[in-house]
């Protein structure tokens, strides 16, 4: 369709508004991180690479941050494979019992957090979970489970099940069918799944807080933790680093998923 | 298995096959002997039950109650993965992530032969479906035409003694259709193996087929081979299924050993009585038939007068609609060497009592056809 020339300036501006508005609070967070003071204030004073160091150094820091590589790659993981079963489970079932096993297994999603903290942090206190990386595994399991469940039901959704006759008459079992042709053909849902499941555990905190102690303590409580007694702009360097780190790896997915579109169209 | 050595067709034998969906019955009492190597057409107005008795053999689908043998053994039970059937799909069902060659490979690769064996197979199976030079595509790079070869390669590469095809052509053009079935045939002679084929076009199943099952509201109205079914059809349907027909309806009177229907004042005679109490109808196939201007001089036989309704030139002769005077049509076909005749002109329709075939009237033949 073709747009009259003032149309499209005040689309764009439109856009670009939008755009900032958007990624203008993220944005704050780049210079902040190399001011000279410790101080959180904006715009930010001189120049410095002191509060990276400090993340790299402080056993504070780098513990909470491989503590969260840690939950959140399990996390991963375990919710990945559950939740791909589960999907993939109630796709074969009969739509009712379906849908009504759905609905539970999405609560956490929907269920305020603090709730579910209250109820986990109960039930840890009586199992003696809290603080362990049991403990928090579990927990994210939980939380992420159902955007593993939606990403890969929406891909077997558009699943050809016929497929699945077809190589049944080709010879293959039903592990076999699973292993070398629906998997194959879900596998960007369970790979958007997998990402949703690293990124929900990654930053979470709510629950995080109430089962935390200590000894172990992931990156989103340490930058509370920190925040909450001194105005450290460490916080702002592992925010950057975050940043650069996730637009880097959802970027590179997206040129990988783009390019593989167009090698097989 | 040796390349060279042609692989036997397996026979098989339904037996009292009845499936039903709740109360509804898709398959109701179906019995079928395929004999080894034979290709046989399963052919029927939509919801027959054609796919249900090809899914049943090929063990999608389990029965309801009856017996099923492959190469003589009962597979009542066995898992379709393995049964060593081919099947191939009106929808191709190839694999999108695989490339040509892969999918064609998938059968032998299931089964553990080993790279060099597979590699040789895959390529003379898409040879054999002349698709050899598009082993490196994905399917959603081929036509419509050329996906279903090579599903046709991938359910043949692993040597099956028998083949299941539901409406492979249906999705594709008549140019198209029409060479596909030459290529099938062909692919047929040279592989010995079972083909059991399913189709609702008539023409499709007269083309290919060394026998033809007419399938009705989930029951076998007739085997047989094509001229079989044309010529001595057992019912109304089938005579009506296959080929066009004229059927004529009347007060029937039966004595010594002929049928007389007397239609709307006029009387035709065929020297044949049906048995059993239905009232019977006459089918006269168009060729059987003839037409002549009112009152010129005829040797004996039949007569009806009638009036053209419509006139189709055929290239190589021409087909009338003749319209009789109780309302019925009938439809003829002439050579262009004889007279020809124009719309609204009357005629008188001719044929010899010995050219009918008499069949008991059954209504629903009517309404199962439209
Ligand atoms: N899963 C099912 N549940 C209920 N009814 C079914 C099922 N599958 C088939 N049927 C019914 O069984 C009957 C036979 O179906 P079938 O698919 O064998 O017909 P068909 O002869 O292959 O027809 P078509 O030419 O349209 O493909 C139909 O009336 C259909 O509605
Ligand atoms: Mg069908």
């Amino acid at each position: 369709m073709e747009m009259k020339p003032l149309t499209r300036v005040l689309l764009g501006l439109v856009c670009l508004l939008v755009a900032i508005w958007l990624v203008a609070p993220t944005l704050v967070v780049v210079p902040m991180s190399f001011n000279e003071n410790k101080s959180l204030a904006f715009p930010p004073q001189g120049f410095s690479w002191q509060w990276y160091q400090n993340f790299a150094t402080n056993p504070d820091w780098s513990n909470a941050f491989l503590n969260s590589l840690k939950v959140a790659s399990i996390v991963a993981v375990l919710a990945t494979v559950l939740g791909t079963l589960a999907a993939f489970g109630l796709d074969r079932m009969k739509a009712r019992p379906a849908n009504l096993l759905r609905m539970l297994m999405l609560t956490p999603m929907v269920v305020p957090g603090v709730v579910l903290a209250i109820g986990i942090y109960a039930v840890y206190l009586d199992t003696q979970l809290v603080g362990t990386l049991i403990g928090f595994v579990l927990a994210h399991t939980i939380l992420a489970l159902p955007f593993v469940l939606i990403a890969v039901s929406a891909s077997l959704e558009v699943f050809d099940r016929r497929l699945e006759t077809a190589a049944a008459s080709l010879g293959a079992g039903a592990l076999t069918t699973f292993r070398t042709v629906t998997l194959p053909l879900i596998a960007p849902g369970v790979l958007s799944g997998l990402l949703f499941a690293f990124a929900t555990s990654f930053d979470e905190i709510v629950v995080s807080l109430f089962i935390t102690n200590p000894y172990l303590k992931t990156l989103p409580v340490q930058i509370f933790a920190s925040i909450t007694r001194d105005a450290d702009p460490t916080v702002a360097a592992v925010g950057t680093i975050l940043l650069f780190a996730t637009t880097i790896l959802i970027g590179g997915g997206m040129l990988l998923l783009g390019r593989e579109r167009k090698g097989r169209p | 298995m040796n390349p060279v050595q042609a692989s036997r067709g397996a026979a098989i034998d339904l037996e009292a096959i009845s499936k039903a969906y709740g109360g509804f019955k898709a398959l109701d009492g179906v019995s079928l002997r395929i004999e080894p190597g034979e290709f046989m057409t399963l052919l029927g107005p939509s919801g027959s039950g054609k796919t249900t008795t090809l899914n049943v053999i090929a063990g999608f689908t389990d029965v309801t109650s009856g017996k099923l043998l492959v190469g003589e053994k009962s597979v009542v039970g066995v898992p379709a993965h393995k049964r060593n059937i081919g099947v191939v799909f009106q929808h191709y069902a190839l694999f999108p992530h695989m490339s040509v060659g892969r999918n064609v490979a998938y059968p032998l690769t299931l089964r553990g032969v080993d790279k060099a064996t597979r590699e040789a197979r895959v390529a003379r199976a898409l040879d054999m479906v002349k698709m050899g030079d598009f082993a490196h595509r994905y399917p959603s790079e081929l036509s419509g035409g050329q996906q279903q070869r090579v599903a046709l390669a991938r359910a043949i590469v692993f040597d099956p003694p028998l083949l299941l095809m539901d409406e492979p052509l249906g999705a594709l053009d008549k140019k198209l259709r029409e060479w596909l079935q030459l290529e099938i045939k062909r692919i047929h002679r040279e592989l010995g193996t079972t083909f059991v084929y399913v189709t609702h076009d008539q023409e499709e199943a007269l083309m290919l087929s060394d026998r033809i099952a007419v399938f009705n509201r989930g029951r076998i109205e007739q085997v047989g081979t094509g001229r079989q079914l044309y010529d001595e059809p057992a019912t109304l349907f089938v005579g009506r299924f296959i080929g066009d027909s004229t059927v004529l309806r009347g007060e029937a009177r039966s004595d010594g050993n002929s049928t007389a229907l007397s239609i709307a004042g006029e009387t035709v005679t065929a020297p044949r009585k049906l048995s059993g109490e239905a009232s019977p109808v006459m089918l006269l196939r168009p060729e059987k038939l003839s037409l002549r201007r009112p009152g010129q001089s005829a040797s004996g036989g039949n007569r009806l007068s009638g009036t053209i309704g419509e006139a189709i030139y055929l290239g190589s002769e021409s087909k009338y609609e003749v319209k009789l005077a109780d309302g019925s049509a009938a439809i003829v076909r002439s050579p262009l060497t004889g007279e020809s005749f124009g719309l609204g002109d009357k005629v008188e329709l001719c044929f010899d009592g010995s050219d009918a075939t008499l069949l008991a009237d059954d209504a629903s033949a009517d309404t199962t056809l439209t």
